[in-house]
Order: C-alpha cells, then sequence, then structure tokens
C-alpha cells in the first residue's frame, strides 16, 4: 500500500495494538483529533478511549504512568508532541526509565516506546526543530531509533514496540510527507540495532540519519557526476550503535562524513568519528569530517535554511575529503 | 470516615490520643490479633532503623534514611493493603516493607549498597525505593491506570514526604489520577522537614491533604503517630479505589525524630524542645498504652517482641552481609534485555583490568 511515513507510523500502530492488547497509545491530543501530525488518527474510533488516552498535559506525568502501566503488563507507547517538550520528562527517563532493569537486578523492566516528532524544516515555530538525541544516546539503558522511510518506519517502530527495552523514537517532521513508499500492509519488524546500508560506494563514506538521509543522496547523487562513488549509511539506531557496519564501510573506502542536523559539540557525529579513529585508522586516508548543525540556537523559520546543513555543505565536505 | 474530617475545616483523625485512649466512636476494633501484629512490625522497624544506623555507623552500611518516628504510618498504611495491591514506596519507608513482607536481609543489602537488594521477590508487588523525589507518583497513578485497564479490582498506593509535594510531579501525578479516576492511594508523611526546610517552606495551604480537593478528589489528614488512624483511613481509602471510586490523598502528620539522612545532623535547624515535644506522642508508646488497656501488652510480652525483633535484625543483617559482592557480570548484565557487543567489550575490559578476586 503506498503511503508517507506518518501513515506508516499510523499502521505500526494499529497493527501492533491489534497483536497485542497490551500496547496502549496516549499523550496530547492523540484520541479525538488523531495527534497534531495525525500519526494516531483512526485509532480512537478503532480501539476505543481506554487503548487510546487523551492526557492532561504533562509530559513527565505521560512517561512516569507509562513506567507504573509496564510494571502491571502493559506496553505503554507514549506520545510526547514534540522532541522540544520532552525535557519535562527528562527526570523520569534519565533516572527511572533508563535504569529500572539494572536497580532492580531484572525483576522490573521499562519495556516502553517513547514517539516524539523532531528535528528542523518544516518551518515551525520556536522549540519545534531541535535535534537533540544525543541526550538520550549517553544514557545507557535507552535505546534510540529514528526511521528515514515509510518502509523503515513501520518496521522499526514494530520492532521497538516489541522490544523488552525502552526506546526513544525520534520521528523527523521533514521526512513525515516528504515520501511515499509501498508498505507492507502486515505488520512486520526491521531489526533494531542494525544500521543499513542504503547506497553502496567506494570512496567515502556518510553515515546518516532522519532528516539527513535525503540531504546525503542528494550530495551523493552530484558527487558521483564528479566521478567520486559515495556510500552512505542509514544508522537507523543510533544507540546502541552499529559500530560494525560503520567500520566495515570505512575500512572499504577510506574516507568518512558524519552528517548531522545536531549542533556539533558533543554530537553524536564525534562518537562516531571516536569509533572510526578506535578501529578504522589506518584505512584512513584523510581525518573524519563532520557537516552539522553550528553550535548555536536553532534560528527562527526564516533563518532556519542558515541552519540547516544542506547538499551544498555536503558536497563541498566531500570535495575537501578527496582532496585531502 | 474519611469525609468526617474536612482538612479544610483544620479537622485531623486521629483515635488514640497520647495515653493511648480510643475517641468515643471511632475505634476500629480490630482483632487482638491484628493488633498485636501491628505493634510487633512497628517494634520491629524501630529496631531495624536502630541497627541501620549503627551499622552506617561501623562503616557496614552507606548513607541512610531514618525511620523513627514513622513507623505507625508506615506499618499503619502497610498494613491496611491486601497482597494484590500495589506499593510504589519513596525512600522512608521500613515499616511498609516489612510489613508487606520485604526481607529485611534485602532491604539492608540495597543500603549497603547491593542493587540486588532492590530485586522485589516474586510474588510482591513492591516497586523499588524511589530516591529522585515524587518521580513514584506518576509511576503510581500509571500503574493505576493499568489496574482498571486490566480491570484487576486492585489498589496502587504511592508514599512520599512533605517535601514531594512541592515538586512537579506530584501535581501532573494526582492530576492524571484525578482525571483518570485511578484506583490510588497517595499517602503522604508529612514530617515536618525536607532536610532542612521546614513545612511552613513548602506550602502556604494550611495542610497537604487539602490539595487533593483541586485534583477533584478526597484528602484527608490524620495523625501520623497513630497506627489506628493511618490504617482506618488507608483501608477505607483502599475500599474506594477498588471498588472503582477514585483517588484519595491522605495527609500523615507525624514528624521526623531522626536527621534526614546519616550525612544529615537536624540539630541545625530545629531545637531539642521541638523534638522533646514529639517524643511525648512516640508512636510505639501510644500504642503500647492502648494494649495495656486491653489485656494485650505487659512485660513478659514486650520481652518476647523485643527479642524476637532483635533476633529478626541479627539474622537478616548476617544474611545481608554474607551475600558475595556485585559481580562485574551482575552491574553489566541488566542494562538491556541483551548487551550490545560494545557493551560486552567494556566487560571484557573491565575483567581485564581487574585481580582475579574483583572478577
Amino acid at each position: 500500500m503506498i503511503m508517507t511515513m506518518v501513515q506508516a507510523i499510523n499502521r505500526a500502530l494499529a497493527g501492533e495494538m491489534e497483536r497485542d492488547d497490551k500496547v496502549v497509545v496516549f499523550g496530547e491530543d492523540v484520541g479525538r483529533d488523531g495527534g497534531v501530525f495525525r500519526a494516531t488518527e483512526g485509532l480512537f474510533d478503532e480501539f476505543g478511549p481506554e487503548r487510546v488516552m487523551d492526557t492532561p498535559l504533562a509530559e513527565s506525568a505521560a512517561v512516569g504512568a507509562a513506567i507504573g502501566m509496564a510494571a502491571l503488563g502493559l506496553r505503554p507507547v507514549p506520545e510526547i508532541q514534540f522532541m522540544g517538550f520532552i525535557y519535562p520528562a527528562f527526570n523520569q527517563i534519565v533516572s527511572h526509565v533508563a535504569r529500572l532493569r539494572n536497580r532492580t537486578r531484572g525483576r522490573f523492566t521499562a519495556p516502553l516506546t517513547i514517539r516524539t516528532p523532531y528535528g528542523a524544516g518544516i518551518k515551525a515555530l520556536e522549540h519545534h526543530s531541535e535535534s537533540t538525541e544525543a541526550f538520550f544516546c549517553h544514557i545507557p539503558g535507552l535505546t534510540v531509533v529514528v526511521p528515514s522511510s515509510p518502509t523503515d518506519a513501520k518496521g522499526l517502530l514494530a520492532a521497538s514496540i516489541r522490544s523488552d527495552d525502552p526506546v526513544i523514537f525520534l520521528e523527523p517532521t521533514k521526512l513525515y510527507r516528504a515520501e511515499k513508499q509501498d508498505v507492507p500492509e502486515t505488520p512486520y519488524e526491521l531489526p533494531l540495532r542494525q544500521a543499513a546500508v542504503i547506497r553502496e560506494g567506494r570512496d567515502l563514506t556518510i553515515v546518516a540519519w532522519g532528516a539527513m538521509i535525503p540531504v546525503a543522496r542528494e550530495a551523493a547523487t552530484a558527487a558521483e557526476a564528479g566521478g567520486v562513488s559515495v556510500e552512505i549509511i542509514d544508522l537507523r539506531t543510533l544507540s546502541p550503535m552499529d559500530r560494525g557496519t560503520i567500520v566495515a564501510s570505512v575500512q572499504k573506502t577510506g574516507r568518512a562524513l558524519v552528517l548531522h542536523e545536531a549542533p556539533k559539540t558533543c554530537g553524536l557525529g564525534a562518537e562516531i568519528a571516536a569509533t572510526i579513529g578506535e578501529s578504522a585508522l589506518l584505512s584512513l586516508k584523510a581525518p573524519v569530517m563532520r557537516v552539522t548543525a553550528p553550535d548555536i540556537t536553532v534560528p527562527l523559520l526564516k533563518s532556519e535554511d542558515l541552519y540547516y546543513p544542506g547538499p551544498e555543505r555536503v558536497l563541498r565536505a566531500i570535495r575537501n575529503l578527496m582532496e585531502y | 470516615m474519611i469525609e468526617r474530617f474536612d482538612p479544610l475545616k483544620g479537622e485531623r483523625l486521629r483515635i488514640l490520643d497520647e495515653d493511648g485512649q480510643a475517641a468515643p466512636g471511632l475505634d476500629p476494633n480490630l482483632s487482638n490479633d491484628l493488633l498485636r501484629t501491628l505493634y510487633e512490625r512497628m517494634v520491629q522497624a524501630r529496631a531495624a532503623d536502630a541497627k541501620a544506623l549503627k551499622l552506617q555507623r561501623q562503616g557496614r552500611l552507606g548513607t541512610y534514611a531514618p525511620s523513627v518516628g514513622h513507623e505507625a504510618s508506615q506499618v499503619g498504611l502497610a498494613s491496611a493493603m491486601s497482597r494484590d495491591d500495589w506499593f510504589f514506596p519513596y525512600f522512608r519507608d521500613l515499616g511498609a516493607f516489612l510489613t508487606l513482607g520485604y526481607p529485611l536481609a534485602d532491604y539492608y543489602h540495597f543500603w549497603m549498597g547491593n542493587e540486588a537488594g532492590l530485586r522485589t521477590p516474586d510474588g510482591l508487588n513492591i516497586f523499588p525505593i524511589s530516591i529522585p523525589v515524587a518521580s513514584q507518583i506518576p509511576q503510581a497513578v500509571g500503574a493505576g491506570i493499568a489496574a482498571k485497564y486490566r480491570k484487576l479490582g486492585i489498589a496502587v498506593v504511592a508514599t512520599l514526604g512533605d517535601g514531594a509535594t512541592s515538586e512537579g510531579d506530584f501535581h501532573e501525578g494526582l492530576n492524571y489520577a484525578g482525571v483518570f479516576r485511578t484506583p490510588n492511594v497517595f499517602v503522604c508523611m508529612n514530617n515536618q522537614f525536607a532536610i532542612s526546610v521546614p513545612r511552613s517552606r513548602q506550602s502556604a495551604a494550611a495542610t497537604l491533604a487539602q490539595k487533593a480537593i483541586a485534583y477533584g478528589f478526597p484528602g484527608v489528614q490524620v495523625d501520623g503517630n497513630d497506627v489506628l488512624a493511618v490504617f482506618a483511613a488507608t483501608w477505607e481509602a483502599l475500599a474506594v479505589a477498588r471498588s472503582g471510586g477514585g483517588p484519595t490523598l491522605i495527609e500523615a502528620y507525624t514528624y521526623r525524630m531522626g536527621d534526614h539522612t546519616t550525612s544529615d545532623d537536624a540539630a541545625r535547624y530545629r531545637t531539642k524542645d521541638e523534638v522533646q515535644q514529639w517524643e511525648r506522642r512516640d508512636p510505639l508508646a501510644r500504642f503500647r498504652l492502648y494494649l495495656g488497656r486491653k489485656g494485650l501488652w505487659d512485660e513478659a510480652y514486650e520481652k518476647e517482641v523485643q527479642a524476637a525483633a532483635s533476633d529478626l535484625v541479627e539474622k537478616s543483617v548476617a544474611e545481608a552481609e554474607a551475600r558475595p559482592p556485585a559481580s562485574v557480570d551482575d552491574i553489566f548484565a541488566y542494562t538491556y534485555a541483551e548487551a550490545p557487543p560494545d557493551l560486552k567489550a567494556q566487560r571484557d575490559e573491565l575483567k581485564a583490568s581487574l585481580p582475579e578476586g574483583r572478577r
């Protein structure tokens, strides 16, 4: 069935709710309204108000409640309306969700999936464009997943909901309706913790995820015209990271560029560069480069294009790497 | 009974006065067995608490939050619970843990610095001690939502301190509970201090119980040093919760007789006079007098109870101390359901750097 990413997410939720009556969805506006991006559209009518719950406007309570629901056997899927509003729930995520399994030596776990739209590119208002995935990747116990296509979104969300570990599922708003794909109607899982080589190449590896994938593709196509063969790795699960796929690719190409829309300092690019340094140093023909957002506050919508890495910046970096 | 005590009118439920006299018409007339069990649990809690303090001073236990003075609140609320109910504690709940059947050796083991002590034995519905203040409240509410969804007919209890009522999670959690009409009972141990900050600095409200009214459900203030009052209020609130009547907030008005933790010195911020006044309201002394009036207490019984408590404490300490320290595998194994390769590599690297005996 041909669908957008947001429709694929909707179908993943419906599929998992049909499979398992322990799966419940809740958050602000997820019920009658179907979510501000319509990700939960129709679920309220299909599964009823007990499983698709509109909640008070309180992010910490949403995540805290999810922990308690999981303790009593449910598979909660809370939605935080935008990543920029997840911070009130940070205490619950860091102090409880991530460590519950460890601090109870496995007696209690938090098999919940926190969905949240994230990232720039839709000309939203302030606090709606941040990309702070690195916060969560820094916390042991969390799994951080970012899809970049409708097909991936459906399979990765299903896998996240079925996972016995807590998942922060980041949905790139820019990609919600950017592309349509033929997505299988029956439920399926795509493996977590596995990056995908989505374009094979010989000269250079780009590591990216989410909304940076189309940017990477565009730059790779342009580079190809100039005779540079670019491989693209879509990380898909940011943490725990599939380092093996990155290292194997860089060992082949000898050049690496990390592309992310989050600020540079302490961004995930640093971790990826360190990984390559530790495991593929002697394959490198040039230093690992990063194309990222600058270390500034995300500008408001009129200047968003200045902030967000585009194909031109990636192409420049590719040229620099090739000429190094 | 709860509705007869309106916090907005400054009314507080108290059954036993300081001389152990039951107020006419309020005595729940519990069975002799249950009365003695309440007393024995309180004695155990006090003995176990005193021992923990000693162990801390001797370097055998880490920083510890003492429960002395809270026994009536802790034992009273937990005794009202049934085995199917769930408990989401805060960090000063020793008497409740004992009453609910949590092994004292495990409790000590946690405070001695091993997560294995937080592994609630199978069959007990006790969530782990929550240290970030008030964070357990939304969790208990979520459990309440799940209990309702699964039609379990159970109640979910959360405890908290007076300081917790200032936290966002208190408001968010109780607000959720009101909206979802969850089967929750929140028991706020108002012990007058959040470390050094007095109750008057937490809220300008005359009582903490009255906060429930704004969330759309009842709140009641009870004498937290009166085990019968705490028991009766909790019993009633649990019955309401289990039968779909929604949540209740109980404010147990008590006093923290000890320091906040072993790292605190309460003499810096409160007077001896004040502490002495509260010593006269001691929950055990009061209940002992009540039992005496009923012919359920004498010196011989006291000796027996004290000896049994001491025996439990000593055995539990020995058991906790005999357990092996956490291994490298233990501290890595529970981060994820299945450790990723990186984590296994980090574990192996750490092991390789350690002497044989510490791996």
